[in-house]
């Protein structure tokens, strides 16, 4: 019988689970600083929303949102296949693919931000 | 202890028929924090690209995306999207804060849980009032 566990090297999930509230809290500073520049700007227009995806830090502070939102989901879809998923293959099959989705969602984000204009 | 000293004190298996089952307050904001959450990795996201790549790409593009959005149709999906992100968010805040060991007293973490569920609804009420 197992008396004491160390919860040491095999995680136990505690990386994950530190890492969802993480990237939550960067999400939620994120989401107030694009709150605060639409208040204090009024809205967007064309112009503005050009200009604010033009700088430099803006890039990274969005492409920083976007990949704590991809991990962020990846732990809550995991989660939720864990749950109420039981057959491993159907769970397997139904992790690789939200895995390629979310992948893929961070590859178009960079073509969003960085992508060469035709 | 055998088990014929043992108190009877409540019958087991735990009644779960998903029905008839009445959630209290934390839980319902529990699994609409999951619900939000799913929705919003299965439509918001690419919903979200997609509009912002729109946006990006030129004035023209912003104008039919401004246009786009206009339809009734596309408000309602919205709207729908605000709830899932704000209830997600402040649901989130009460989780955090619980994991800090704020209000995790049955009565507080109750009245914690209405106050999510009604901020969350006050806040795409204001969402929605900017959107018509």
């Amino acid at each position: 019988m197992v008396t004491r566990r160390q919860a040491v090297g095999a995680h136990y999930g505690l990386k994950d689970w530190l890492l969802q509230r993480v990237t939550a809290v960067l999400m939620a500073l994120y989401t107030l600083l694009l709150l605060a520049v639409a208040l204090w700007n009024g809205g967007f227009d064309y112009g503005l929303w050009q200009a604010l995806f033009a700088h430099a830090a803006f890039k990274l502070a969005t492409f920083l949102f976007m990949v704590s939102l991809l991990y962020h989901a990846w732990i809550g879809v995991r989660d939720i296949f864990m749950d109420y998923v039981k057959p491993v293959g159907v769970r397997l099959t139904l992790q690789v693919a939200a895995a390629a989705v979310l992948v893929a969602y961070l590859g178009w984000t960079i073509q969003l931000l960085w992508g060469i204009k035709a | 202890m055998s088990a014929i000293e043992r108190p009877v004190v409540k019958p087991r298996p735990v009644y779960l028929n998903l029905v008839r089952i009445r959630l209290p307050l934390p839980g319902i904001v529990s699994i609409l924090h999951r619900i939000s959450g799913a929705v919003l990795f299965l439509f918001a996201i690419p919903v979200l690209l997609a509009g912002v790549g729109m946006s990006l790409a030129s004035a023209e593009s912003f104008a039919a995306l401004k246009s786009l959005v206009a339809h009734p149709l596309a408000k309602l999906l919205l709207l729908g999207f605000a709830w899932a992100y704000l209830h997600h968010f402040c649901a989130g805040i009460r989780y955090l804060l619980l994991d800090l060991h704020r209000g995790i007293e049955l009565a507080p973490a109750r009245q914690s849980s209405v106050v999510v569920l009604v901020v969350s609804l006050a806040l795409t009420l204001i969402v929605g009032v900017r959107l018509w």
